[in-house]
Order: structure tokens, then sequence, then C-alpha cells
């Protein structure tokens, strides 16, 4: 359930660098722990992050919580199908489910982060 | 005050069912087996069983009973039958809440009360230091009793086999004594879910029976177990209010839209004075009913504005799964209480728009 093509925060986001840009998401764990998610506030495309700065908001039927930028950069794109479809965060979060797209300045940004298999020793 | 958490005489069959469980008013409690809008959903549609036994229960008996219960609570005990229940407010003497609460009445002098678990050892003492001095036997027996809700619309079909009482006598806020899947139970129409639907209450050695016996005879029925985060949704759908959300010791009973409880001509009863003052002067506020048009969700705590002041405060927010939007309660002054009203709820910074709707939110068909 932990992809092993991209790297992962404490707080539950992934990101999967390709060249300089930057696909952000929440993990399989993180969209169980929410429950049902009805509504997601996306960055606005333009916005620019540093890690660790608030990029969006996800709400669920019990709480809302916020997206952290796993790594800095600019928006280029955020899921446009999420806004009708917020479930497909519940359904594929490592897929269909990805929430936006960052311009970083160099692959390595996200080299800090966790691997999939200090992710999956996280979660336990 | 203990810092350890309870748990119900369940917990072992939550945990073992996969639930998600969480700490609630002290209680470690199931917050979801599998999906809040999918158990919220088969409480809608087909039927949810429910542990609520961390509710609390005290028992009042003795000669001194329905004086001393028409002192404490704000509805009228005088009117109540045995074998009904009325649901009522402990007041303090500002009419506002010390809890919510249900009044069973067993027999003449034998009442029951069921209170939220949170408040129960305050409820408890508050009881006590009001019965001083008079002719009433008060007991906490929460710990012995569990307490399982069969909610929905084929609750009655659900439990008929697994009982001799006949479900169908019982009208809403009625009880029985009875055996359901051979364990004793006090059989009550109730619940909190605004679906027609039945609380058994039995003995807490009797919880794991009776639940799996539940879970078999409801299995073709489509009842499966739900969890307090859809018992939350559904209740806000009901707009049933819930003690440290919509109502506590700052807000009266009318102020909360509950004047259909206050029975000012019953006599003397705490908070009476208050009430009455407060029912000559005119209410400045009233819990209100509203829907937001938006996706984000106006949560409990979050600011209600009119023209860009500060009017009240949001008490109750959620997606509301069966009638999927966005509907929520809050403390608005009496100018904006009509449906219709326009005014705005601060999310995250933003005024986002709402508007007052008729409630309940939700109403069961008949």
């Amino acid at each position: 359930m932990v992809p092993s093509d991209r790297r992962y925060t404490k707080d539950h986001e992934w990101v999967q660098v390709s060249g300089e840009t930057a696909t952000i998401g929440i993990t399989d764990f993180a969209q169980g722990e929410l429950g049902d998610i009805v509504y997601v506030e996306a960055p606005e495309i333009g916005k620019t992050v540093a890690p660790g700065e608030v990029l969006g908001t996800i709400e669920s039927v019990k709480a809302v919580s916020e997206l952290y930028a796993p790594v800095g950069g600019t928006v280029t794109e955020s899921n446009a199908a999420l806004a009708g479809a917020p479930e497909t965060l519940n359904r594929d979060p490592h897929g269909a489910g990805w929430i936006c797209k960052l311009k970083i300045a160099s692959p390595a940004e996200a080299d800090g982060l966790m691997d999939a298999a200090a992710y999956a020793a996280l979660i336990g | 005050m203990s810092e350890t958490i309870r748990t119900t005489p369940l917990h072992r069959v939550h945990r073992e069912a996969g639930a998600r469980m969480v700490p609630f008013a002290g209680w470690d409690m199931p917050v979801q087996y599998t999906s809040v809008v999918d158990e919220h959903m088969a409480v809608r549609t087909r039927a949810g069983l429910f542990d609520v036994s961390h509710m609390g229960e005290v028992a009042v008996r003795g000669r001194g009973s329905l004086a001393f219960l028409q002192h404490v609570t704000s509805n009228d005990v005088s009117r109540l039958a045995p074998g009904r229940i009325q649901y009522s407010a402990l007041t303090t003497p500002s009419g506002t809440f010390v809890d919510d609460l249900l009044v069973y009445k067993l027999a003449e002098d034998d009442y029951l009360l069921v209170i939220n678990a949170g408040n129960t050892p305050k409820d408890v003492a508050w009881l006590a230091d009001h019965a001083r001095g008079r002719d009433v036997d008060l007991a906490d027996v929460s710990s012995r009793w569990c307490q399982l809700a069969v909610q929905g619309p084929r609750a009655e079909s659900i439990l008929a086999p697994l009982t001799a009482t006949g479900l169908a006598a019982i009208k809403y806020y009625g009880f029985e004594r009875g055996e359901v899947a051979g364990l004793p139970c006090l059989i009550s129409r109730t619940g909190y879910t605004g679906e027609d639907g039945f609380e058994l209450y039995a003995a807490s050695e009797s919880a794991e029976a009776l639940w799996h016996a539940l879970l078999a005879a409801g299995a073709s029925e489509g009842l499966v177990p739900a969890g307090l985060a859809a018992r939350d949704t559904l209740r806000l759908e009901a707009k049933m209010a819930l003690y440290g959300n919509d109502i506590d010791d700052t807000t009266t009973v009318l102020e909360a839209d509950l004047g259909w409880i206050v029975k000012l001509e019953k006599g003397e009863f705490l908070g009476r004075d208050a009430l009455v003052q407060q029912k000559a002067e005119g209410l400045t506020r009233k819990l209100v009913g509203f829907e937001t048009e938006g996706r984000a969700v106006a949560r409990h705590g979050y600011e209600a504005q009119h023209g860009g002041r500060a009017v009240g405060t949001v008490t109750s927010g959620s997606f509301a799964p069966f009638l999927k939007k966005n509907i929520g309660l809050a403390y608005l002054p009496l100018a904006l209480e009509a449906p219709g009203t326009r005014f705005d709820v601060v999310i995250r910074g933003r005024p986002e728009a709402a508007v007052v709707v008729p409630t309940p939110f939700y109403k069961r068909p008949r």
C-alpha cells in the first residue's frame, strides 16, 4: 500500500518528482484516518510555497486538516476533478487522487524525505 | 478526577470488528467501522447498530421523586405515565443547561434518568445536592447498564424475531420491559438519529450476547454497526441538540429553541424565574439551522457575520450525508432567524455565504 516510486512526509503527504515537476497527494493511510472526504481546497495556480507551508485544506465529514507542502515550489496545476468528486481521494489517493503539481528548483528537493520503507515503518 | 479512559462492555468487540476508536467524553469509543457516509446511509435506508453504553443512567426512587424531578427539570413530569419517556433539561437557576436528558417513568415513585456520558459525574453531584432534605433515593447505575441502539426503518422488523414483546404497541417515546434474545431488556422506542428505532438497556454482562444476536438477526436486513461519527451527522440532520456543542450552561433552554420542553405552567422549577423573565423581555438570540452554499464546511466555533459584523457562532456543522449538502446550527440574533435570511460564516478567514433554513433539515417519511 506504500508505492516505492515516491517520497513521503511525516504529515502523510506523498511527492513524486519527475524532472522539475513534483506531484503531491496524501497517502492511503491519511485518507483512512480522515474518513470520507467531502472537500479539497487546492492551491491557486502560481502560488509559491516553502517546504512545510500550507498548500491547501482537506475536509472530511469528521474533520478539517491542512495539506502541507512537502517541498518548496510554485503551483503549476491542481487536480480539477477533485472539485466534483472529492471522494476520489478516498478511492485512489496515490493515483487519480493527486492534489497538485509544483515546479521545483531541482529534483534533489525531495531527497531529504522518507522513502517507502521508512514511511511504511512510520505508519506501522 | 481520574485520567483513566473508560471502556464499554463491547470494547473488545469493536476492536475485533476493526472499528476506529477515539476518546469521547472520557470513553474510548468506536467513531466508525467502515465509513461514516456508509453507516449514515445504512441508518437512513436500512438500520444501524450503535453501542451507546457510555451514556449515564441515574435511578430516582422514593415518595419525593415526582416533586424532586419537577424541581430540577424544565418539562412537566406530572404528565408522564408509567411506560412513557420525556425529553427534558436539567436546568440551572439561570435557565441554562446542566444537561439534557430523558426521563423514564418506570412506575409511580420510580424513574430512570438517562444523561450524557461526559456530564454524568457533574449531573450526579448536582442531583444529589438538590435532593438533600427530600424523600428521594438516588443511585448512579451507569456501570450496571449497557445501551445498544438499533436505528433505522427496518429496526422493528430486525428486533421482532428476537422478542416476544409486541413492538408495534410501543409508541415513540414509550418503552416496555421484555427480553431480547433471551436477555432481560428495557425496550425503548427512542433514538438520536431522526429514524424510527429502539434503544435497548440491558445488564452490562449481556452486552456482547445482545450485540451479536442483533447483528446476526439484522444481517439479512442490512443492519451494520455504526459509530459515533454517523450518530453525530444523523442527529444533526434531525436537528437534535448535542450538549457541549449546541447547548451548555451558557445557553438557555429557550435560546436553544427547545421551548416545548419548558412548562412554565407546571409551577416552580430551577431556572423558571429566569426563563419567565427571558420570555417577557424577548430572546436576543436563537439556535437556527442553516445551509452553506460552498463546499467548505462550517464547523463548531466558527464565527457568523452579517454585513461584515460578528453576530453569532456556529455550534454544529457538517456535510450531511443523506441530504448531500453542508448544514449547521448557529446562535443568531432574533432579527436574523427567519428562513431565507442570508448571512456569512467565516471559514479559514473567508466569509462564506449561508442561508437560514427551516428545521429539522431531515424528517423521516411516515
